[in-house]
């Protein structure tokens, strides 16, 4: 009862082995529903894989048919004493067993692609990385800056801040054809759409952060002598870092969301390429696979980042706690 | 305290009368003229300054003291240049000042700190904004933080310091810039008693060895008389000096001094300014509406 009371206190931090736990949890749950609804028979499994077709004729082995028409089919055939079809309770092709992905995701790597154009998994996946890569620099490079110049400047902000609201509504794919006319069928326009999409939030949100430094800090460096672009430089700036690199592993995380789109764009490429592909041959364990690792790249790029925020701002630790 | 027979505050002993006879022929550091402010807020204007006058002379310790809400922080902003007065002069050593400067070191009641930098980083911002190179400031921050005893904690960062330890480096780190005046805003209010104590020993004993003119402000009475040679006593609605008390208390000050009769005729009349009697039978506007929510069979029936 202690315990259970002490979980769920509010405001309260979590000992390390309960956090560890927790963490374990939230992805051992979903998988143990994955698992229950692959491996026990009676939760779902809506369709009967076929294993002798029996006096059916449209029944092959393998086929995976409604368990309605196959009930309907085993009650027709038992009374008309014909050879009764059999087979086992299955899933629809689109949900593969946690079994089936974790083997695709070996093999995904290891099986040639079917035509000599086409590319590897791997290599499929550096395209995307590429693509997420120059898309999210090229809109930080601009963005970061306009953003902490409109959150420190009030000349700035109604300069920009106007527009920028207007612009982040209209969806980035929208620009899909115009990006393919002006840059061509290639990266170029799928960058682009990467850029659209971050861009316009990452000014906003940059600035919010900037706005919300303490202004006693500032005044404190005014009182100590500081002026103008120093102000910006020697407070502004390291002031925000760390909430600002917070800021950009989180938008990294949104520039994902576009890329599929960015990928569907000119030349359809990289890992949708492969998933719309996979899909296209039925072989939804692939498909699964490569969500996953989608995830699993986002994942570990954040906890890098993470780690390497901890080495470089090693007075954060202490503002966390504040 | 009442059944206590006190002198008069303005009773000063012959070496207190000397010394502030000498005090007054020094230069003047800071002089304040018909300084005004008004704000305009959605309510129509509120003046939180009326009318301020007073001087500070080289070296000398003032306190400013008053009511809650009565414009101390206004004031000590205006000085610091970090608001802009409505009408008035500043003059510090006979020039007008407008913005804020390094000839005005300024101490804030919340820890302005900046947390990105090291203790010696913080106290050495002052010096090479105006212009010191990395390693002569370097050699200068040592001797503040020496001075305010944490040549442990140089390499420290500020979430790692006590209240009291925050505060002795923004006060070190506003003394690098060896400004004309130090500007001091509630800078201890933020600390227990014990701590608060020890500071105020601790920024007497730096004034003592250092040609720096303070201007502090306090809404602790003891605080007051302890620290300073002038208490400014300001009223509030609208913000006007009430009296200017030169404290009789003499030097050094020692917290031993708290009991004597000169200590205590101070802070009395300290006390009547800031808490007038009349205050208590006139119409109070926030007073609590008590009604007794206490039940009848409550097993503490009252808790006299
Ligand atoms: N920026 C502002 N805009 C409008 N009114 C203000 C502003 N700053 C202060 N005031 C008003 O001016 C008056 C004086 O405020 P100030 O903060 O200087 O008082 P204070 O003496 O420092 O009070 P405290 O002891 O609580 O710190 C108050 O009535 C306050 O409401
Ligand atoms: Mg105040």
């Amino acid at each position: 009862m202690m315990m259970i009371s002490k979980l769920f206190a509010v405001n309260t931090k979590l000992g390390g082995r309960q956090r560890l736990t927790m963490s374990v949890f939230s992805f051992v749950l979903p998988l143990l529903v994955w698992s229950l609804v692959s491996y026990v028979p009676f939760i779902w499994h809506p369709k009967v894989e076929i294993h002798s077709a029996g006096d059916v004729s449209y029944f092959k082995q393998g086929l995976l048919i409604d368990r309605e028409i196959f009930d309907r089919e085993v009650e027709t055939a038992i009374s008309e004493s014909k050879s009764v079809p059999e087979g086992k309770p299955a899933n629809p092709v689109y949900l593969p067993a946690p079994h089936e992905v974790a083997t695709a995701l070996y093999t995904a790597f290891t099986t040639e692609p079917k035509r000599r154009s086409e590319k590897w998994l791997h290599e499929s996946l550096w395209d995307s990385i590429q693509v997420i890569f120059w898309g999210f620099v090229i809109s930080s490079l601009f963005g970061v800056p306009l953003g902490i110049l409109a959150g420190t400047y009030d000349v700035f902000a109604k300069l920009f801040e106007p527009f920028i609201e207007f612009f982040r509504y209209l969806p980035a794919p929208a620009f899909g054809a115009l990006a393919v006319a002006v840059l061509g069928i290639y990266d170029a326009p799928k960058i682009a759409i990467i850029f659209i999409g971050t861009f316009f939030q990452q000014v906003l949100v940059v600035s919010n952060t900037t706005r919300k430094l303490d202004p006693a800090l500032l005044e404190a460096a005014m009182t100590l002598g500081a002026k103008k672009l120093t102000l910006l430089f020697r407070v502004v700036v390291p002031g925000i870092i760390t909430h600002l690199y917070k800021d950009l592993r989180l938008l990294l995380g949104w520039a994902w969301t576009y890329l599929i789109v960015a990928e569907l764009i000119g030349t359809s490429s990289g890992i949708t390429w492969f998933i719309t592909q996979q899909a296209r041959y039925k072989n939804f364990d692939n498909v699964f696979a490569a969500i996953i690792i989608i995830g699993i790249i986002g994942l570990t790029t954040d906890l890098v980042l993470a780690a390497i925020g901890r080495k470089i701002f090693p007075w954060e630790k202490g503002l966390a706690k504040a | 305290m009442d059944q206590l027979k006190l002198p008069s505050y303005l009773e000063q002993s012959d070496a207190v009368r000397d010394r502030f006879e000498r005090m007054k022929k020094r230069p003047v550091t800071l002089q304040v003229k018909n300084l005004n402010k008004e704000f305009d807020t959605p309510q129509g204007k509120v003046t939180a300054l009326k009318n301020i006058n007073f001087e500070t002379y080289k070296r000398e310790f003032v306190c400013v003291i008053g009511p809650s809400g009565c414009g101390k922080s206004t004031l000590i902003r205006i000085l610091a240049g970090l608001e802009t007065q409505s009408s008035g002069e500043v003059l510090l050593d006979g020039e007008a000042v407008s913005g804020p400067g390094p000839d005005r070191g300024m101490v804030f009641q919340g820890y302005t700190l900046f947390p990105w930098l090291s203790v010696k980083d913080n106290v050495m911002f002052g010096l090479e904004m105006s212009g010191h190179s990395k390693a002569a400031s370097e050699e200068q921050a040592f001797q503040w933080i020496d001075l305010v005893g944490l040549g442990k904690f140089k390499n420290a960062y500020p979430h790692q310091l006590s209240g009291g330890m925050k505060q002795r480096v923004a006060i070190a780190r506003a003394l690098a810039n060896q400004p004309r005046i130090l500007l001091m805003d509630e800078p201890f209010g933020a600390l227990d008693a014990q701590t608060r104590a020890k500071m105020q020993s601790y920024l007497h004993e730096i004034w003592k060895n250092i040609d720096i003119t303070i201007l502090f402000i306090t809404h602790d009475l003891d605080e007051a008389v302890f620290l300073a040679d002038r208490v400014l006593v300001l009223k509030a609605n609208p913000g006007e000096v009430q009296e200017v008390i030169e404290v009789p208390v003499p030097h050094p000050r020692s917290p031993d001094q708290i009991l004597q009769p000169e200590f205590l005729a101070t802070r009395k009349r300290l006390e009547e300014l800031i808490h007038p009697p009349e205050a208590d039978t006139g119409i109070n506007e926030d007073h609590l509406n008590m009604v007794r929510m206490v039940r009848v069979d409550n097993e503490v029936e009252s808790v006299f």
